[in-house]
């Protein structure tokens, strides 16, 4: 009966840690969950493209000025925008050019995030080029002149007349 | 294996132990483990008192006096840190382990030498964490939460932080596995899952949350760890991660977490409330559903606490009705002592003090917990005083006087004699009085915007924080009152009678002599 008894007990303990096992592994899956459910929702998509929409509206009344804005943070790279602002009307394509210079002898792979103010922005700014969206590899010495071709929706909050485009590249590890 | 034999078979004929400090290394018995258990606890809870001490003191007045900007953020870190994992968490695994095989006819835990282990473990954990303090840079100071990029950039300390924090969950995990197995598998003939009292219900609830979410837990420092020193991008926005992950995977195991301390309380309150008020507790199955419904509930509340970090509204309506959900089940619970208590005929010894103290100042916290689900007010008190106040008012006055009551209550059954009853009721009346005067005011200081985690104020904040830093060094002091009152009980206390509270009915009063034999139930009683 005793020699049961602790059997059972070893099946349980071999249940509970196996569960322990999976709940942890459960810990890493929230990871590309986590990724899915924003990509699914729309919530986190800072990185991908939109959808270009033909029949585009534009708001040939309203004047809005986009300010351009760059800059690295740990990586030996010169990056500006090629001009530093835009007026433009709500609705209209607007294409902008960013330089990126390898100042460093060696190769190194940069990723650039971007940053809005006033902070939805991103509700109404619609991209369908961008060097954020994938990482860039620049070899020692190189310079790179890059497209951003956005949208902001003439829905724009009227009260808005200045927004900021802010994009910072970060080393990617490995490079 | 070996280990599981020598247990279930072996303690007949082993009664000479070995004894001085051997004898608490080695033992597998598991009232010794839940002794050190209880006393490691208390150690820590004096340890992460003392850094309460020095946040109140450096709060005492406005201005930068004790404590240096760096120096507090670490004090309030290591005093959340270790209060959850070193103090609060391991005094009711030694709750477990003492009660647990009393009150279910068992004669030890399942796994006596995994026992050991994990609770020696935790001075290995807890020596890293204050240790800490003393490595450059000094310990983590990005709050208990450790959130990045705060804890992604931090000193050696961070990673002693992380460390800590995967020995303290291994052993928690070990320690619930072991509770889980000794109710599922050692309960005595006739006692069904029905029949057991509310604490070991509550305990393996709590047990099961313990290993569903401790393992998430380690993951998610793990993932810190590689972000830290090994180049992966979990939560670095550079490399592609998302620091807005780091918080729902850390409050997936943190809001479970909360229940997890809060449980078992609940278990000894359901234990002490019957006996001194002489009744049967009211509604038992309900109790046993609303623990359950508690527990299944936590799992799917936890961005609660990131209502601020940025989130649909829809998903914010989802977590508010979930977390306000909550409420219902311990409303339940609530009702029941109350009902319990109804025309029961009451006494009010210091344990049922206690009780009665948590079961009001509990309800406090409760209903401000509910009005910090409430979105648009939580975005007003995110990060202030108030969600300081709500959640002291769960964890000290709610965790931890249901301690201090359990301590009290099974401390004639543990050693034999009885406390000071003068004392004890000293003690409740003083931590009482010295709790709210603490953190009652807090409340006012976070709706007027005081923020947390900052060591300086507004001169407009300074009464209140004067009032409530008197009412902690109170509450300090009060608590040095509690340990002599148990040295004095264990070293020369009155002895106990057998039955020191007559309406107690659980196994461990009615089929056990006082105090409990070293080795008990070896055969198992038979419940009717």
């Amino acid at each position: 009966m005793i020699t049961s008894k602790s059997k059972a007990n070893v099946l349980m303990l071999k249940k509970l840690l196996i569960f322990t096992l999976v709940m942890f592994v459960f810990g890493y899956a929230l990871v590309p969950f986590y990724e899915k459910f924003c990509e699914v929702t729309g919530i986190n998509n800072l990185l991908q493209a939109d959808v270009r929409v033909k029949d585009n509206w534009v708001d040939e009344e309203r004047w809005i000025t986009v300010q351009f804005d760059a800059n690295t943070r740990g990586l030996p790279w010169q990056f500006k925008p090629l001009q530093t602002s835009a007026r433009i009307h709500p609705g209209e394509p607007v294409n902008v050019m960013y330089e990126i210079t390898n100042d460093s002898d060696r190769e190194i792979n940069g990723q650039a995030i971007p940053s809005y103010s006033p902070r939805f922005l991103d509700k109404y700014l619609k991209k369908f080029e961008c060097f954020c969206f994938t990482k860039q590899v620049l070899k020692p010495n190189e310079t790179r002149q890059m497209p951003v071709q956005f949208v902001i929706e003439p829905n724009l909050p009227t009260d808005i007349d200045t927004v900021t485009i802010s994009y910072t590249f970060f080393e990617l590890p490995g490079s | 294996m070996a280990a599981v034999h020598g247990d279930t078979h072996g303690h007949g004929h082993d009664d000479h132990h070995p004894s001085g400090i051997m004898r608490w290394v080695t033992t597998t018995n598991h009232k010794d483990i839940g002794t050190m258990y209880l006393w490691f606890s208390f150690t820590m809870f004096l340890v992460g008192g003392f850094l309460a001490m020095g946040i109140r003191a450096e709060l005492y007045q406005p201005g930068i006096q004790i404590l240096e900007p760096e120096l507090f953020n670490q004090f309030t870190t290591l005093h959340g840190l270790i209060m959850v994992f070193g103090a609060i968490m391991p005094a009711f695994v030694g709750f477990a382990n003492w009660q647990v095989p009393l009150m279910i006819g068992a004669p030890d835990m399942a796994f006596a030498r995994m026992n050991n282990w994990s609770f020696w473990l935790l001075p290995v954990a807890a020596t890293l964490l204050i240790g800490s303090f003393f490595v450059p840079g000094g310990a983590a100071a990005g709050g208990w939460t450790f959130y990045p990029p705060l804890s992604t950039q931090g000193g050696l300390g961070v990673d002693l932080m992380i460390f800590s924090v995967h020995i303290l969950g291994a052993s928690s995990i070990m320690g619930s596995i072991n509770i889980i197995t000794t109710i599922l598998n050692m309960r005595a003939p006739g006692m069904t899952l029905m029949k057991m009292p509310m604490f070991v219900w509550t305990w393996l609830i709590t047990a099961y949350l313990l290993v569903l979410v401790m393992p998430v837990l380690a993951g998610v420092v793990t993932m810190l760890l590689t972000d830290r020193h090994f180049g992966t991008s979990f939560f670095n926005a550079a490399g592609g991660g998302d620091p807005v992950l780091f918080q729902h995977i850390f409050w997936f195991f943190g809001h479970p977490e909360v229940y997890i301390m809060i449980l078992p309380a609940f278990g000894i309150i359901s234990e002490i409330i019957p006996t001194f008020s002489r009744k049967p507790l009211f509604g038992y199955s309900s109790m046993v559903y609303a623990t359950a419904s508690i527990a299944i509930l936590s799992c799917v509340v936890w961005a609660h606490h990131m209502f601020t970090a940025g989130m649909p509204a829809v998903g914010q309506l989802f977590f508010m009705y979930a977390t306000m959900l909550i409420a219902v089940p311990t409303a339940v619970k609530v009702f029941n002592w109350t009902a319990t208590m109804w025309r029961g005929s009451m006494t009010f010894e210091t344990p049922m003090l206690f009780s009665i103290g948590f079961i009001f100042l509990f309800v406090i916290g409760g209903f401000s917990g509910v009005i910090c689900a409430i979105v648009p007010i939580d975005i007003q008190v995110q990060d202030t005083y108030y969600v300081i106040a709500h959640f002291h008012y769960v964890l000290v006055s709610g965790a931890l006087f249901a301690l201090f009551a359990g301590a009290y209550y099974w401390i004639p059954k543990w050693t034999g004699r009885m406390y000071n009853e003068t004392l004890g009721k000293w003690h409740f009346w003083l931590s009482m009085f010295f709790f709210n005067l603490t953190f009652f005011v807090q409340h006012f200081l976070g709706l007027a915007g005081m923020p947390r985690r900052v060591p300086d104020y507004n001169l407009q904040f300074a009464d209140f924080n004067m009032i409530s830093s008197l009412g902690a060094f109170g509450f300090g002091l009060t608590q040095l009152l509690f340990l002599y009152i148990m040295i004095s009980c264990i070293r020369s206390g009155e002895k106990a009678p057998q039955m020191p509270w007559e309406g107690a009915k659980t196994l461990e009063w009615t089929h056990l002599p006082t105090p409990a034999p070293y080795h008990s139930f070896e055969k198992p009683p038979v419940v009717n």
